[in-house]
């Protein structure tokens, strides 16, 4: 059992760690009354920002290619939003096609038409001296990769800033009532701006992890939806930080679960994992109907 | 660069071939679809699900079609082809339907439903080519070709413009007549300006207007699968739609939501998918450029018009979606 058990943490934390950082940023955006579906656009750009940013300049490079591509869509996300007053469903529908035709276009561009795969810097998991040696723990959540391990630091600063610091409490007022808070001589436009660009760069490093830390290589559409299950498990984690990086564990675990199942030698369609996720997120959805915890200006959109 | 766009103009329009064979082919699904996804806007249902709803339509045709010329002796085309396109109609409009119920019962944004039941359809159909409907010999993953009698006829001889074409040129015309013509178009264009108002005022069921819309919409979707079966593939496999849902979302835009300029708006969509296959071909240019351009006229309309300007009013802005 253990045998197989270890594997499949290990990989839930693994393929659970970009949808984290994509989650996160989500939260923010929306915690500021603003949803962005345009999630998955950004995401895939990441991973193509992160795959030629490696290439160029090694895996941290990599990194930050990835985080710079995110934060691109999401400023001409915000552009619409905010500065044109462009519905922001539709919006982000447009830009979630965007990432994926122009990431298409610009890999075949480069690396030609039949997309040869190239050799892809990729970070290998660094097990942590001490803690690694835990019993089940150990190899579960301490043998992974650096970007894993930032999340671990990450998630409390961010609840911390969310809940305590003024510019926190600001983005908060704004997602409850923009109005209130704009009362309340807030900026409203510059801290959703800033909300939005945090959401990007966070969904960007999603993609670039995706790539450099886990794929290891770049594929058309390889985002394969994130973003919508991103969406899905911030409304999961009741749009609370902590919350949110449990609930992409969750769907770690249902991406990993084709894994652990083929590895037991179930006779099951394979197809039936591949849609695992995507049936976990429309029933989560519907079962989690009228959340009080939504943010109130988010209710324009939220059903 | 001139290179490329004389490759796409020619890849389009540059040969009769080009025109009935491959531009009016192409904008054969790109009509049903992009009415769909336009009549779904105008009652402010943002259905983004015409790819799924187009591959359950696929499916079920090509089940349809498999399974009547397995009956024994000849079902005539007169019989197969209807049923086909009823059966991938109800299977786009039941896949829509399950987008529309959870929207109704449960308050899921249908934008993130209707993706999550694309992938869920794309898997469908993986599994189907591998397994129940996989050609006999079991060793490529696509189905085998559907019967003659299944086979929907072409328009012209020697070229490939087929049945599905002149549907799609049908529905748009009794869209535009409903649409604008008949208290049902009415009831769609009120519940899409404003849920509240079509209630208080016009004493409109907004919830049953929003579902019926929501199932044709589906329902044009899954059609535009079984014609694209019967008229282009003949056989069902895992790439059968090169984004075409996408795109549609691009053609109901581009078209203002209006069922006329639908037909326009799906030529050109088919022009430039043709052209960027010919493009792909001759000047090593990806074709999948042409999402770039459907994104970017998404945005352009966008950025054009105010939420206002859309025809629907409110329906792409919040208030339709409460």
């Amino acid at each position: 059992m253990e045998a197989l058990l270890i594997p499949f943490l290990d990989a839930t934390i693994r393929t659970a760690t970009p949808l984290a950082y994509a989650a996160l940023g989500e939260v923010v955006t929306e915690r500021s009354g603003v949803i962005n579906i345009g999630l998955e656009g950004i995401i895939i750009a990441g991973c193509l920002g992160g795959l030629i940013a490696a290439g160029a300049g090694g895996p941290t490079v990599g990194f930050l290619g990835g985080a710079l591509a995110g934060l691109l869509m999401a400023a001409l996300f915000a552009l619409f939003v905010l500065r044109l007053k462009a519905d922001a469903i539709i919006t982000g529908t447009a830009l979630t096609l965007l990432g994926l035709g122009l990431t298409g276009t610009l890999y075949r561009g480069v690396f030609g038409l039949e997309g040869a795969a190239l050799s892809t810097p990729s970070i290998a998991p660094i097990a942590l001296p001490g803690l690694s040696s835990l019993p089940l723990v150990g190899p579960v959540f301490f043998t992974q990769t650096v970007m894993t391990y930032l999340l671990y630091l990450l998630v409390p600063l961010l609840a911390w800033w969310l809940a305590r610091t003024h510019t926190g409490l600001a983005l908060r007022a704004i997602g409850e009532s923009r109005t209130a808070a704009h009362a309340a001589g807030i900026a409203v436009d510059r801290i959703r701006w800033g909300a939005i660009l945090f959401g990007g760069v966070m969904g960007g490093l999603c993609g670039a992890t995706l790539v450099l830390a886990q794929v290891g290589t770049f594929t058309e559409g390889m985002s394969a939806g994130r973003g919508f299950i991103a969406i899905a498990i911030v409304v999961l984690g009741r749009w609370r930080v902590v919350g949110t990086a449990l609930a992409a564990l969750l769907f770690g675990g249902a991406f990993a679960l084709q894994y652990l199942l083929q590895a037991a030698g179930w006779a099951l369609p394979y197809q039936l994992f591949l849609a695992l996720p995507y049936l976990l997120t429309l029933v989560l959805l519907a079962a989690l109907r009228g959340r009080a915890e939504a943010p109130a200006e988010l209710a324009s959109h939220e059903g | 660069m001139t290179e490329a766009l004389l490759a796409l103009w020619d890849g389009a329009f540059g040969s009769s071939y080009a025109i009935w064979s491959a531009t009016l082919v192409r904008s054969a699904p790109l009509l049903l679809l992009g009415l769909g996804v336009a009549l779904a806007f105008r009652a402010g249902v943002l259905n983004i699900g015409a790819e799924g709803q187009f591959l359950m339509g696929a499916i079920s045709a090509t089940a349809i079609a498999q399974s009547m010329g397995s009956m024994g002796g000849a079902v005539p085309r007169i019989v197969v082809i209807p049923m086909m396109a009823l059966v991938g109609a109800l299977a786009g409009a039941s896949w829509a339907g399950i987008a529309a119920w959870v929207r109704q019962r449960f308050g899921v944004l249908e934008v993130i439903s209707t993706i999550m039941l694309n992938f869920i359809a794309l898997a469908s159909i993986s599994w189907m080519v591998r397994g129940p409907l996989q050609e006999p010999t079991r060793i490529y993953p696509q189905s085998a070709e559907i019967p003659g009698p299944a086979q929907w006829p072409f328009l012209i001889p020697g070229q490939r413009l087929h049945l599905g074409f002149v549907i799609g040129l049908l529905a748009c015309g009794i869209a535009w007549v409903v649409l604008t013509r008949t208290a049902i178009g009415f009831r769609i264009r009120a519940v899409g300006a404003s849920p509240s108002a079509a209630t208080s005022a016009g004493g409109i069921a907004v919830a049953g207007t929003v579902l019926r819309v929501f199932l044709v919409s589906g329902a044009c979707a899954g059609l535009a699968g079984a014609a694209e079966v019967g008229g282009v593939t003949w056989a069902l496999y895992e790439g059968i739609s090169p984004g075409y849902g996408y795109t549609a979302i691009a053609v109901a835009l581009l078209a203002r939501l209006h069922p006329g300029w639908i037909i326009v708006s799906a030529i050109f969509f088919g022009a430039l998918e043709a052209g960027a296959s010919a493009m792909q071909r001759d000047a090593g240019i990806p074709s999948v450029v042409v999402q770039v351009i459907v994104a970017l006229v998404i945005l352009g309309v966008l950025a054009g018009s105010q939420r206002r300007v859309i025809a629907g009013a409110a329906t792409l802005g919040a208030e339709a979606r409460r």
